[in-house]
């Protein structure tokens, strides 16, 4: 048995699955940072197994690029995440999302 | 050859003058009163001038011209003018009696601070009434129609500080609007009957015989209740006694040349359309006759000069629609033939015609008595006057004279042509003019032996407006007596065939000569009938008000009733007001109206906000503010695009 693209991809959505789980079920907001952290990095293993398996021979690494990108963004994200979940502890004294609904109608 | 530019200047003249008052005058010379009556004066006059012109081009009428002024499909609407013998008598009229208003004016408006509003609105007001008598159809008519009426709105509310002045000008303008709101309804049946608002083409059909029948008889009827409350008849003859509490000037020309004119002045320029109907032209004729010795009667008691005098013209605006009614029904009849249209015009015109020049007058005379006696109206309160203003008495009485109908003044030869010729044709009414006769040479000379004879009674102490508080009353300045005079030699010579009275030919009719009016009658000697009761009118009034033999206070305590029923005004204002506004309109009218308005149109208005409210309130749930039901909702509605997707590929 050799490892094809569907092992990736499985791979990937049980990954995706999990972080959305965490991202709308979980009320810790350090905790959906991190959910969706999984989520972007299961995009990831996509994203290099597409390239890896759907354009072989080419020296062109899209996929690859497009996943260094996303971690970028995603470490930017992680930063202006945290800072903003820190914010909202310093000011209510809790990182629970429940709490924070000041936009409710 | 008189270009038609004449015409559209005669009117444009005195709309320049509102123009020229109102924003460079007003503005910014407020301080030079006496230029906002120059200006009207010599726009006046200039006006007048064509309008001789205009009269003496009668060999090229009709003369007029057209332009567009808007076209929808097919439907256009034009301005156009036009002149014929009735307008060009109608011209001079208005612009000559308007002309001496306003130098008349010059004197007793004298120091008011509203100077200069004053000269524009009667630019405003004369303006209206030429472009009235000028325009040649029916829906310009209209237009200037309520233009009469704003000027005389704006006239009579002209001291609109004093509440009665602000009631008297909207129930002048409410109280027309009745009438107004039939003509508009006569036009619109004219429109969709026969296809065109020009009178001339309208008058033509009807003579045809192209339109007829009832759809005419109602358009006839409509335009006729539309001169019924421009000319102040029966029933809505109530806003004129009010229309007193303007200014004496503006009274007079409202009574003289404008506004009651107009209404006579319709039902002439539309004859021929109610001549074709039986019913509408005898209507008309009843409703003049009736309108005659009913508002006589009321002017028998009334103490307040102008208020006499007011429904001393009530009653002979009657006599002008029973002179056009009673030879019309004549045509209508088949007892004359068509061509005799012009004689009605001429028959009612006529008095038109003469009534103009000394009713105005008789309302300067009141005013420059009033003037003198310390601003009252109250004739009660007079007396004496002769001694201290002879210009004033004889003028005023010369207008008195004229208007009892006493030969040889003018008033004789037009209310003899109508009695004569309701004799003929309309009996019953005959009988009503005449006793009419008696009335008004009685309450005239009531006036003038309350006025200017007996002794001195004090008039208004209390300085009111437009008083000087002073004791002895005095002559009026020289600019006020001087268009009293002018009139005054109207008021005489006016009726006469080889002078002013040449207009009853010029119109149509055909004068009888200086003396043979009594003696070439036929089988009835109706003008020595009439002036023999016109002259026992004057001599009840002079045994009752001047010698005495008679106590005025006697006579009224005698008939009671009546005396109260008459000075009551038979109630008429009572049943408007309690019945008519309270009854019919507060309860009736008014309440379903608002009824509709609560609960039909704000339950509309209110309803739709409701539903939004609610729907607001719904859909306000759905923002939690947590991102992780809005997560919720995106996956969710993904998981849908998705399965619809893969089910419907």
């Amino acid at each position: 048995m050799s490892l094809g693209i569907e092992h990736y991809l499985i791979l990937s959505a049980i990954l995706f699955s999990i972080g959305l789980y965490g991202a709308l079920a979980k009320r810790n907001a350090v905790v959906i940072l991190m959910c969706i952290e999984i989520m972007l990095n299961a995009v990831n293993i996509a994203m290099v197994a597409f390239s890896r398996y759907l354009m072989p021979d080419t020296v062109v690494l899209t996929g690859q690029v497009f996943a260094i990108f996303i971690m970028t963004v995603a470490a930017a994200e992680a930063a202006v995440g945290l800072a903003i979940i820190i914010t909202i502890y310093r000011n209510r004294r809790s990182v629970d999302v429940e709490q924070a609904d000041l936009m409710r109608g | 050859m008189l270009p038609t530019t004449v015409l559209w200047a005669i009117f444009l003249l005195p709309l320049f003058s509102l123009v020229f008052i109102g924003l460079i005058l007003r503005p910014f010379f407020n301080n030079y009163p006496k230029l906002s009556g120059y200006t009207i004066i010599s726009c006046l006059t200039a006006a007048l001038g064509l309008s001789i012109w205009v009269l003496t081009s009668s060999d090229q009428f009709p003369i007029g011209s057209t332009i567009e002024w808007a076209a929808v499909g097919d439907f256009k609407i034009n301005l156009g003018f036009v002149a014929d013998r009735l307008t060009a008598i109608m011209l001079i009229v208005v612009t000559g009696v308007s002309l001496l208003v306003q130098i008349y004016s010059q004197g007793y408006m004298r120091g008011d601070p509203g100077y200069h509003r004053y000269f524009a609105f009667m630019s405003l007001f004369t303006a209206s009434m030429l472009g009235l008598v000028l325009a040649s159809n029916l829906l310009l008519v209209y237009v200037f129609w309520e233009g009469v009426g704003l000027g005389s709105y704006l006239l009579i509310g002209f001291w609109f500080h004093k509440p009665s002045a602000a009631a008297a000008a909207k129930k002048a303008f409410i109280v027309t609007r009745f009438g107004d709101f039939g003509f508009l309804i006569g036009i619109l049946i004219l429109y969709f009957t026969a296809g065109t608002f020009n009178i001339a083409e309208l008058n033509e059909l009807a003579m045809l015989g192209v339109i007829g029948g009832t759809a005419l008889t109602l358009a006839a009827l409509g335009i006729f209740s539309g001169a019924v409350g421009k000319s102040a008849q029966f029933p809505l003859h109530t806003w004129l006694p009010d229309a007193m509490e303007g200014p004496t000037p503006v009274s007079s020309l409202i009574h003289a040349a404008t506004m009651v004119a107009a209404g006579v002045y319709l039902v002439a320029r539309t004859l021929p359309i109610f001549v074709s109907s039986e019913t509408a032209i005898m209507f008309v004729a009843v409703i003049g006759g009736v309108t005659a010795i009913f508002a006589a009667s009321m002017g028998l008691v009334m103490n307040d000069i102008k208020r006499v005098l007011a429904y001393s013209t009530i009653s002979q605006l009657g006599y002008m629609m029973l002179g056009l009614g009673a030879v019309g029904v004549g045509i209508a009849q088949g007892e004359l033939g068509e061509e005799f249209i012009w004689l009605a015009i001429a028959v009612g015109m006529f008095h038109l015609f003469t009534n103009a020049f000394f009713k105005c007058l008789l309302f300067l005379g009141a005013g420059s008595v009033s003037h003198a006696s310390g601003g009252t109206f109250d004739m009660r309160l007079m007396g004496g006057l002769r001694k201290y203003m002879p210009w004033t008495f004889v003028t005023f009485l010369i207008g008195a004279l004229s208007l009892s109908g006493i030969w040889p003044l003018a008033g004789f030869w037009s209310k003899d042509g109508i009695i004569l010729r309701a004799w003929e044709y309309t009996p019953v009414l005959f009988w009503l003019a005449i006793i009419t006769v008696f009335m008004t040479a009685f309450y005239m000379f009531r006036v003038v032996f309350m006025t200017f004879g007996g002794k001195y009674r004090g008039g208004e102490q209390s300085p009111g407006h437009g008083g000087h508080g002073h004791g002895e009353p005095h002559e009026s300045p020289l600019v006020m007596v001087f268009p009293m005079v002018i009139l005054a030699l109207f008021a005489i010579g006016a009726g006469w065939a080889f002078w002013a009275g040449g207009a009853f030919e010029y119109l149509g009719g055909y004068a009888h000569g200086f003396f043979d009016v009594f003696t070439n009658v036929g089988e009835e000697p109706l003008p020595l009938i009439s002036l023999t009761i016109a002259l026992a009118g004057i001599m009840l009034a002079y045994a009752m008000y001047s010698a005495r033999w008679i106590s005025p206070e006697k006579v009224s305590q005698t008939f009671a009733p009546l005396y109260t029923l008459l000075s009551r005004k038979y109630y008429m204002d009572e049943l408007y007001e309690r019945i008519f506004v309270v009854r019919v309109l507060h309860r009736g009218l008014f309440y379903v109206i608002q009824t509709v308005d609560t609960y039909v149109v704000d339950g509309i208005v209110n309803g739709l906000a409701n539903v939004t409210v609610l729907a607001g309130s719904g859909f306000r749930r759905l923002q939690t503010g947590q991102l992780q039901s809005y997560g919720l909702a995106i996956v969710l509605g993904i998981l849908t695009i998705m399965l619809v997707w893969f089910v419907y590929k």
